[in-house]
């Protein structure tokens, strides 16, 4: 499993703020996918209706999620291929190494899956002298490069144009090393000559999966790039590693979910290959894999069954949260510190890896309320993240001065009178100290507060609730 | 075994254990009716509408349309295509039956080879088998007579389509596979393969600007052959609508 940095995301953010690149790269995005996303939707009249359909769907599903899993395996063992059912990262990882094993692999080509990264599968293929390649475009340059993604749909977030040319010239060390980009698609271009080969000498292909289909027994992939279909076309063994949330009953059921898909992640109105894949090859096709793995993994959702935290399972990785995140868009994905960045991280991985060391990330937010306003599945990811603080409290993880204090206003909350008179003095003490001035520079013990903000000087005229009684009884308004 | 532990986990989260059979039989029912969701309003069209919006959604999807009045018009269409683009005019066709009429004799330059694509073929001509209006998206399953390279390794990629085929929404095209094919080996419809192709290749990962060309395919085309009468243009009183701006609105309002 990738290791995990989430205890440190104060660190990490504070040099996220301050790292030039990662910040010229955010600002070039900002907007880029909000746009998109906010067209496709204004231009169906139906969306809306889709959304509540989605989570219908999803619910429905997670609620019968045995059999649905049950009549998924049987139709997949119909059309030729394998189920792995994997309980841990453990299982899943000694899956793909053994059916690569088995295969004699020498090189495994990947399209982008996000639960590859979670389990760690390109390690342990290196570790056991198996080479994994990266196809998708933006992982390709990741992995040259020894990171992980910063984003679930687009893993070059945090890069910039001249990263990818400093890196291609560094590591295409054949080509003329005085050449030319003229234009992105230069770039583009020299990635496609780079992995064709690879395509072609793959011994196995890894795939993820968006949905896989009950009824049908299929896994479905969704890209743009074309890399995911020469990954499971060409070579003679495919694996998709899915996790156990991703299936759906039906076709119809897909077809809902892939209305949402595109229009949520890119502002396309479908994504350019959306593909379905159902068992091995057949007798008389003329390509296609000989054999169709699918290694489906727990790895934690099991436990998030009959929880607050199930709504989570519903979550199709379309990224949307994360696109209008304001704190995602201030700091990147990296400082999130594991696999799953931005709002449906901050309540996924609480899930998966502990709250002990992932307590920074549901407080990580400012609970604008963006994120639920454009999921797709409508997961009320603010609640959730609450949940977790509740849990985080009552587990007493948070620091102790947080606790105290958050004790002390908890005090004072359920007591209105206290309450008033508390910030009547407040106040009155805070217009004194600082009549003429305007706004507070720095306040003692509030130095964390006042180091990125003023804090203006109370208006005479007393609290919210004094004046707000003041006019009640008729008196002039302040 | 991991496959109990999974399922029972499962159960005990949600409290139960395995479902009663009257419970599954409701669920088995529910999967071999397939019930249908909301169909957005955009494709439900008359005929001729409904493949005009197919056309404008492959050009705002940056693939490129002609419509041919019979198979007869293929070849003609297909080499002035690939003259214009100043591509080869040597291709790799799906040997697909629905082909054999084409008389490719007509066009004695067009050189080709009935068999999967290999990676050096620049142009392939794919069999469509479904337009999807809704979307402009091309459903193209695997067989012998539609091999999956074909869409994945050329550059350029011609696909056939019979307007005939294209429908309104991606549920009409999966009912009439569902009506016409027979996988031997699962005994049910899906072959081992569908792609849903929607323009060509491309990526966004470069700083979210979308370049064409990644992986697969830099050229999509479209030959589009009118053997249904229900669904041509109205007559010549109309002036043919103008095309649509890649990347821009598909219909208006849009």
């Amino acid at each position: 499993m990738v290791a995990i940095t989430s205890p440190a995301f104060k660190e990490n953010a504070a040099r996220a703020l301050a790292d030039p690149g990662l910040q010229k790269a955010l600002g070039t995005a900002k907007g880029a996918f909000l746009q998109r996303r906010a067209q496709a939707v204004a231009n169906l009249p139906e969306f809306e209706q889709l959304r509540n359909i989605g989570r219908d769907i999803k619910n429905h599903t997670l609620a019968n999620l045995d059999f649905y899993l049950e009549a998924y395996e049987t139709k997949v063992k119909a059309a030729g291929g394998q189920v792995h059912w994997c309980s841990t990262a453990d299982d899943a990882r000694a899956a793909v190494l053994e059916i690569c094993r088995k295969a004699g692999a020498r090189t495994v080509t990947k399209g982008k899956s996000m639960i590859s990264e979670e389990l760690g599968i390109n390690a342990h293929l290196e570790a056991h002298g198996i080479r994994p390649v990266e196809t998708d475009l933006g992982e390709y340059i990741l992995q040259l490069r020894q990171e992980h993604p910063s984003h679930i749909i687009a893993p070059a977030f945090h890069l910039n144009r001249e990263d990818w040319e400093a890196d291609f010239r560094r590591l295409h060390t054949d080509l003329p090393p005085d050449r030319v980009f003229h234009e992105r698609r230069d770039i583009l271009a020299e990635a496609r000559t780079k992995l064709r080969e690879k395509f072609i000498a793959a011994d196995v292909g890894i795939t993820g999966a968006n949905f896989l289909i009950a009824e049908t027994g299929s896994s479905v992939i969704v890209t743009n790039e074309g890399n995911g279909d020469l990954t499971q076309t060409l070579p003679r063994v495919h694996i998709a590693l899915a996790s156990i949330e991703k299936v759906v009953p039906t076709l119809e059921d897909a077809c809902n979910m892939l209305r949402l898909l595109a229009r949520s992640a890119t502002g396309q109105d479908f994504s350019v290959y959306t593909t379905f894949s159902t068992g091995a090859r057949r007798e008389a096709d003329l390509d296609g894999p000989d054999e169709y793995h699918v290694v489906l993994v727990d790895n934690g959702r099991s436990n998030m069954i009959g929880t607050e935290f199930q709504e989570m399972l519903r979550c199709i990785r379309c990224a949307a949260c994360m696109n209008h995140c304001p704190v995602y868009g201030a700091v990147g994905g990296h400082a999130y510190g594991w696999v799953y960045p931005g709002p449906m991280g901050s309540v996924l991985t609480p899930s998966l890896v502990g709250i002990e060391k992932t307590g920074l990330l549901p407080n990580a937010s400012t609970f604008c309320g963006r994120c639920e306003s454009v999921c797709p599945v409508k997961i009320p990811l603010p609640g959730l993240m609450r949940h977790w603080r509740e849990r985080e409290f009552e587990r007493h993880l948070t620091p102790a001065a947080q606790r105290t204090n958050i004790g002390l206003w908890a005090w004072f909350a359920r007591r209105p009178t206290a309450y008033r008179w508390a910030t009547r003095a407040a106040i009155g003490a805070l217009g004194l100290l600082g009549r003429g001035k305007g706004a507070f520079h720095s306040l003692p013990l509030a130095g964390g507060w006042t180091k990125g903000r003023d804090l203006p000087v109370p208006e005479p005229g007393g609290t919210f609730m004094a004046r707000y009684a003041k006019t009640r009884r008729g008196g002039p308004r302040a | 075994m991991t496959k109990d532990a999974i399922l029972g986990a499962i159960r005990r989260g949600l409290k139960r254990g395995p479902l009663p059979a009257d419970q599954q039989a409701m669920l088995g029912g529910r999967l071999a009716s397939h019930p249908r969701h909301l169909i957005p309003a955009r494709s439900r069209l008359p005929r001729p509408d409904q493949v005009a919006l197919f056309v404008r959604n492959v050009e705002k999807e940056f693939g490129t349309v002609e419509r041919v009045p019979d198979l007869d018009g293929v070849p003609a269409a297909l080499a002035e295509y690939l003259a214009a683009q100043n591509l080869p005019s040597r291709f790799v066709l799906a040997p697909n039956p629905e082909f054999e009429g084409i008389p490719w004799a007509d066009r004695p330059l067009l050189a080709f080879e009935r068999r999967r694509a290999q990676p050096t073929d620049q142009v392939s001509v794919q069999h469509g088998w479904a337009g999807i209006a809704e979307t402009g998206t091309l459903m193209l399953p695997s067989g012998p007579g539609r091999p999956t390279t074909l869409n994945l390794l050329v550059e350029t990629e011609v696909v056939v389509l019979r307007a005939s085929t294209i429908v309104g929404a991606y549920e009409e095209a999966w009912d009439r596979l569902r009506a016409e094919s027979r996988d031997a080996r699962s005994g049910g419809f899906m072959p081992r393969n569908i792609m849903f192709v929607t323009g060509p290749s491309r990526s966004a990962d470069i700083e979210q600007t979308l370049e064409l060309g990644a992986h697969g395919p830099r050229r999509l085309h479209v030959i589009l052959v009118d053997d249904d009468p229900a669904a041509l243009p109205p007559g010549d009183a109309t002036p043919p609508p103008p095309a649509a701006v890649p990347g821009g609105p598909a219909a208006p309002g849009d």
